[in-house]
């Protein structure tokens, strides 16, 4: 994979060089990188760097206050919840629950959405047609209603949550895959491949595949600040993960009760969605300005 | 153009029965029985059994279907648990308030995000520019529910500027409204902005201008009626958000109305209001995105004839 950035990279400077005369510099975006290193910092080291367990009370020390308040300690830097949870382990190890769903939902839909997509690119015609008419209809549903029906059933829980993203986002990468197929299976190499006697299944895989991958990475960055943001909704709702899971959007609606007497217990949750979403959406700008400088995506 | 129009319209009729066969068999084959759940815990066999009869749970499934069917037809969706009245009329009692309150966070999108951008298109690189170019990332980044909460902790708890909850004065409105409308006008003011650009940088625009057109009337009257044709679908789309986000601000408002009621009834185990409340947003959705395709052919030709 790195040898395709690299590649990519190099054409995009060459490129400029000759159409506009100058280089354009593309802006290194600090404020994603640094939110996004410290999301990552926490996903990785959450068990070394969390000074509690996130999910043992203490009920001594209830609802405290972030250290720089009256009746805050240093032992609790963002205070304490109404079970005497540290805030900021749970913060820590929130993001671990936040990372693993925002895989988990493009893993599963991604995987389905480039099979058909590549399917329906590669063989065209007929085939093409059905699954991109499934797509249209598909789209056209509101997403929050199979949440509902698959939480009514099944109970809210973290995999029902998984599920239906899974089940509603593929649509997006179909089409987007199926638009690369489309142009990169008249391309010589194609043709080449099959020359040399590639199967179908060799040629979409492992000739079309890696050709599409930059997309792919593109459009999958700027997917985890969406899902990071509708998981906390849903769990914030009821419909998500479920107590004492230590999910942002969970600590959230826990905190809406004491939200007159401890405002910590409502912002924190918030500051670090925000800095995982900022994260995610300036990177992803940015990984899009550099593997699409032409724009081809939204 | 009358054979588009028929064709979206099958398309659309084709959606609606799908989506009401996969509530169907969703519900009744899931894991809640709706007997265990209206009958109080001493209630006998013999009880849970006259239930069954009554209801038609005894039935065939697909005996129980094409009742399904056919009470939905007649508008009859079931009685709600909770209320011991039809779910569709618990539904429409609540109705107005989700408009009022999704009408007011509409238009003030639309109005907003399209001054913002249009502005910004106009003028690239000044204060307005720079101010939409931050909302609009803000406005995409911060989560609903949390901007709500945090109005709420300012403005209604900290400074008791503002009612925190219910509906009855306009100043109950504010809020709910800022905090719905936040995502869209992001997206407006994004969209508006980029389709403005496109559309100043075309060769229509330099004719009006060397025609000598005043800078105003080529801006509305030469630019903005060719950028609106993408921006139609983005603002029909925005309804679709306004579902989702009235769910999350009526909760967080405690605004009586549909979204709040949906995950009210979820939590009670009222199934027949959240069934109706899912037919009756893909009904909903449906529905517009029939208006979008209609509009859309009429105000672009090439589409009817592609």
């Amino acid at each position: 994979m790195g040898k395709i950035w690299l590649f990519k990279k190099n054409r995009l400077e060459k490129k400029n060089d000759i159409s506009s005369g100058k280089k354009v510099r593309l802006k290194i975006p600090y404020l994603g990188f640094t939110c996004l290193a410290l999301f990552f910092f926490a996903v990785i080291f959450a068990d070394v760097i969390s000074p509690y367990d996130p999910y043992e009370g203490d009920l001594i020390n209830i609802t405290l206050p972030p250290f720089w308040q009256d009746g805050g300690t240093t032992a609790h830097l963002l205070g304490t919840d109404m079970l005497g949870r540290d805030v900021l382990s749970r913060l820590i190890h929130g993001s671990r629950i936040s990372f693993l769903i925002s895989v988990g939902c493009i893993s599963f839909y991604g995987s389905i959405g480039i099979i058909l997509g590549l399917i329906s690119g590669f063989f065209g015609g007929r085939t093409d047609m059905a699954i991109m008419r499934l797509t249209d209809f598909w789209m056209s549903l509101p997403g929050i209603i199979v949440l509902f029906m698959l939480a009514s059933v099944y109970g809210p829980s973290a995999k029902t949550l998984i599920i239906t993203f899974g089940i509603m986002g593929w649509p997006n990468y179909a089409r987007i895959v199926r638009g690369e197929c489309l142009s990169l299976r008249e391309r010589d190499f194609v043709r080449l491949a099959r020359v040399a006697g590639c199967g179908n299944l060799r040629i979409m895989f492992s000739h079309i595949f890696p050709n599409i991958m930059n997309t792919i990475i593109i459009v999958a960055t700027i997917d985890v600040g969406g899902i990071i943001v509708l998981t906390a909704t849903m769990s914030f709702l009821g419909l998500g993960t479920q107590p004492p899971s230590c999910d942002w959007g969970l600590m959230l609606a826990e905190g809406r009760q004491y939200i007159t007497y401890a405002w910590w217990l409502v912002t924190f949750p918030g500051v670090a969605i925000v800095v995982a979403v900022l994260g995610f959406n300036l990177t992803g700008d940015w990984i899009r300005k550099i593997l699409d400088p032409k724009q081809k995506l939204r | 153009m009358q054979g588009y129009i028929l064709k979206r319209v099958i398309i659309a009729a084709f959606t609606v029965v799908i989506v009401l066969t996969v509530v169907f068999f969703v519900f009744r084959m899931g894991a809640a029985d709706p007997v265990a759940i209206m009958l109080p815990p001493d209630a006998t066999p013999k009880d849970a059994r006259i239930l069954t009869e009554k209801f038609g749970l005894d039935k065939p499934l697909i005996v129980q279907y094409w009742n399904f069917i056919k009470n939905a037809a007649h508008g009859d969706f079931g009685l709600s648990f909770r209320y011991s009245e039809p779910a569709l009329k618990v539904l429409f009692t609540r109705l107005p308030a989700t408009i009022q309150l999704g009408l007011v966070a509409f238009f003030a999108a639309v109005v907003i995000g399209l001054f913002i951008g249009i502005i910004s298109a106009v003028k690239p690189d000044s204060l307005i520019d720079r101010f939409g170019r931050v909302f609009a990332l803000a406005g995409m980044s911060l989560p609903t529910f949390w901007v709500g909460i945090m109005l709420i902790l300012f403005l209604g708890v900290t400074l008791r500027w503002l009612p925190i909850a219910g509906r009855g004065s306009p100043l109950h409105f504010i809020m709910p409204a800022f905090c719905l409308s936040l995502y869209p006008i992001a997206l407006i003011t994004r969209l508006a902005r980029s389709a403005m650009l496109d559309a100043l940088k075309s060769d229509y625009v330099l004719m009006a201008r060397i025609k000598g057109v005043p800078e105003f009337y080529v801006i509305l009257l030469h630019a903005f009626r060719n950028a609106c044709i993408s921006l139609v679908t983005v603002i029909f789309s925005i309804f679709g958000f306004l579902i989702l986000g009235s769910v999350v601000v009526e909760t967080i408002f405690t605004w009586p109305g549909i979204g709040r009621l949906v995950i009210e009834s979820f939590f009670a185990r009222d199934y027949p209001v959240v069934q109706i409340f899912v037919l009756f947003v893909t009904f909903v959705v449906v529905t517009l995105n029939l208006i979008v395709d209609i509009v859309y052919a009429y105000i672009d030709p090439r589409i009817r004839y592609r």
